[in-house]
């Protein structure tokens, strides 16, 4: 029988499979309409009839081989899982220090450090808008002196270090560089990942400094300095998480992320660089969301996406440069701080949809996370729900397990054509930067960050333990207290390295890098030089902030 | 003759960026017939309080997830004191500790919006409160 022949037969049995489902439904009405999260239906059933289309070789391949819709790896978790990173940080670099020490301690394979928000824009912790927020969402650093102690004890050729860090990440970089060189470290044994991803700040996760074309410039300075000095290191984290935790949908999650992703290298291509030379070292960070499948789906979707993009585009030829490697985090926003309990299973589907959508990292957030930042036991277990993941159910034993899944290839088909589509509109009003200083990227993210909201209010979408199964008399937790005199101890320190420093030195390399900043030269070679002298970080950041301006963000509501 | 609308001020103290909230409650209350006049990232408790004075708003809702809620809101009661405009409700919105809670409702926050609520909570609670004071 030829293929054609079975496509019809099958066509025959589901009419007459059809004609009896019409007959259970008139009985019996499904309980409502299913969409996915993008908002599209969800058939009853998915079948042969919806593979039609697709080509094995061309649309999915083995692990390992173009477009690596089954993962970048050809051996993938059989080789070595992915890296446990459990992103963490508060308080003072002493604090944060000895969390993850702890982490190292019970099995994790990579640190994470979280900043705290003076960090992130550029102010030092004596700064008066630094008031009420040094240590808080993470650690405070403001000279290399914190950054020494924040990796003291930490063998720094052996593990590898995410810092989420946007604007100033040239800054942050240097003083983990600087740190290593101390270390005894070569470069090229170093390894980690700044997040340096501005464009998402500008849409969703809001820790921008400069305007958007000075900040790619600083960007493209990185890139071009790591090429030469620092090669093993990821020199960006192009972040989807933020663009969903900030209320998009998971094609927007993709579709937004791919763009900037694009805005990246056109800006690296643009300042003369090949791109084979960077883009083998871009990575990115994706959301896990609920939804299961379509989270799995949009995973692989995302690989497809952005090999052909690299390939076709950009005309990539080195296959490094096409595979989309991605660390995960599962989502924040769908925590609750009602029976936060309950947020261990959602964690835990969340985090097998990551890896079996072939994440290389991942982190799993803490059952507590709706009420305060994660007491260490809260920590534990979710680590220990990745642990699971890996070593006892199975889920990592064979590559792609869903690959060839009726539902699976036609969601992942889905999103994306979806995605696409998107991508096409953002190039059609000009790319990414001009798209969000349209303000275009921020409507479709807040128009569907509303609809979300109306589906939880109109009880379309159930969340346990909020719009339905309500208990009343919470359980009382065990929440992390912060040390109350951490911000004043961190004062303390700042002005003890400025009495302490050759103030020349620290004076001469702010205004080499003032001179850069205002010309075309790298900025990155100065600004290690200001951090081994000791400057601080506002200091870096305020001679940039002199030279680029500042971002006056867009009111889109 | 219409009835006056509610005009309402939505504020991000301190520098989170995490604005999805303040944005959805502020186009739910835009919705329900409320002025809104949204402020964006980053104020200060000063920005806040002048804004809300220059505006008029009967009602400052103030959105932080950062967790320093108490050094931020403290100050924006007191200024609204030392101006004669305690009359103004200020609602806060966020990840707040059943402690501090207790506080910042003992001393001048009409009412704290934690993680779960809903936009239509916080708009009966508003109408209530402006048919209240008035």
């Amino acid at each position: 029988m030829s293929d054609h022949d079975k496509i019809d037969e099958i066509k025959k049995a589901k009419e007459a499979w059809q004609q009896q489902v019409e007959k259970v439904i008139e009985k019996r009405p499904e309980r409502k309409d299913f969409k996915l999260d993008s908002g599209e239906p969800v058939e009853r059933v998915y079948d042969p009839l919806d593979m039609e289309k697709l080509d094995y070789i061309e649309d999915l391949n083995w692990p390992g081989e173009y477009p690596f819709t089954r993962g970048i790896q050809p051996t993938m978790y059989r080789g070595r899982l992915w890296t446990m990173r459990q992103y963490a940080g508060f308080g003072s670099a002493e604090e944060t220090n000895q969390r993850f020490r702890y982490l190292l301690d019970q099995g994790q394979t990579g640190l994470s450090v979280a900043f705290d928000l003076p960090t992130q824009i550029g102010y030092d912790s004596d700064h008066p808008l630094a008031r009420g927020e040094v240590g808080k969402v993470g650690v405070a650093i403001d000279t290399l002196a914190d950054m020494e102690i924040l990796m003291d004890n930490i063998p720094l050729d052996q593990v590898t270090t995410s810092m989420t860090i946007n604007a100033p990440a040239a800054v942050l970089l240097a003083m983990y560089m600087a740190v290593a060189e101390k270390q005894g470290m070569p470069m090229d044994k170093i390894g980690g990942t700044i997040q340096n991803d501005i464009l998402k700040e500008y849409v969703a996760r809001g820790t921008y400094i400069f305007p958007p074309r000075e900040s790619m410039r600083i960007i493209v300075d990185i890139f071009s300095f790591a090429v030469e000095n620092i090669p093993t290191w990821n020199t960006i984290s192009i972040s989807g998480y933020h663009i969903r935790e900030a209320g998009s949908t998971a094609v927007q999650e993709v579709a937004f992320t791919l763009s900037n992703a694009i805005a990246y290298v056109e800006a690296a291509l643009e300042a003369g660089l090949e791109v084979d030379q960077f883009a083998p070292r871009l990575s990115f960070f994706f959301n896990a969301h609920s939804n299961f499948f379509e989270e799995i789906a949009k995973f692989r979707a995302a690989r497809r996406i952005w090999a052909k993009l690299m390939k076709e585009r950009f005309g990539a030829k080195n296959e490094r440069s096409m595979m989309l490697r991605f660390h995960t985090q599962t989502a924040g926003s769908t925590l609750t701080a009602q029976q936060p309990d309950v947020n261990i299973m959602r964690v835990a589907y969340q985090a097998l949809s990551a890896v079996l959508g072939g994440t290389q990292s991942l982190h799993t957030n803490s059952r507590d996370e709706a009420l305060a930042l994660p007491s260490e036991h809260s920590v534990l277990l979710a680590l220990r729900t990745q642990q699971v993941i890996g070593y006892e159910i199975g889920a990592a034993d064979t590559v792609d397990p869903l690959g060839g899944s009726y539902f699976i290839e036609n969601l992942t088909d889905h999103i994306e054509g979806e995605v696409m589509r998107y991508i096409e509109r953002i190039d059609e009003i000009g790319g990414a930067v001009e798209a969000i200083e349209k303000g275009f990227i921020q409507k479709e993210i807040q128009a569907s960050a509303y609809e979300y909201q109306k589906e939880i209010e109109a009880q379309e979408r159930v969340v346990v333990g909020v719009n339905k199964f309500q208990t009343s008399g919470e359980q009382p937790m065990d929440l992390l207290k912060m040390d109350p005199a951490t911000s004043q101890r961190q004062v303390e320190r700042i002005k003890e390295v400025r009495l302490s420093r050759d103030q020349g030195k620290v004076s001469d390399a702010l205004q080499g890098l003032r001179k850069a900043a205002q010309s075309d030269e790298n900025v990155m070679p100065h600004i290690l030089e200001a951090v081994k002298a000791y400057a601080t970080l506002g200091e870096i950041c305020g001679v940039l902030r002199e030279v680029f301006g500042e971002y006056q963000q867009q009111i889109t509501i | 003759m219409a009835e006056k609308k509610v005009r309402v001020l939505v504020g991000k103290i301190g520098l989170d960026g995490h604005d999805r909230g303040a944005k959805v409650v502020a186009q739910a209350l835009r919705d329900a017939g409320m002025e809104v006049i949204y402020t964006g990232l980053r104020q200060t408790p000063e920005q806040i309080v002048e804004a809300a004075l220059q505006e008029d708003v009967q009602v400052i809702g103030l959105s932080i997830l950062s967790g320093a809620h108490m050094q931020l809101i403290p100050p924006v009661l007191e200024m609204l004191r030392d101006q004669d405009s305690s009359d103004i409700v200020v609602i806060v919105g966020g990840i707040i500790p059943k402690e501090d809670l207790a506080y910042l409702k003992e001393n001048g926050v009409a009412e704290v919006f934690t993680p779960g609520s809903t936009t239509s909570d916080i708009i009966a609670f508003i109408n209530k409160k402006i048919e209240q004071d008035q």
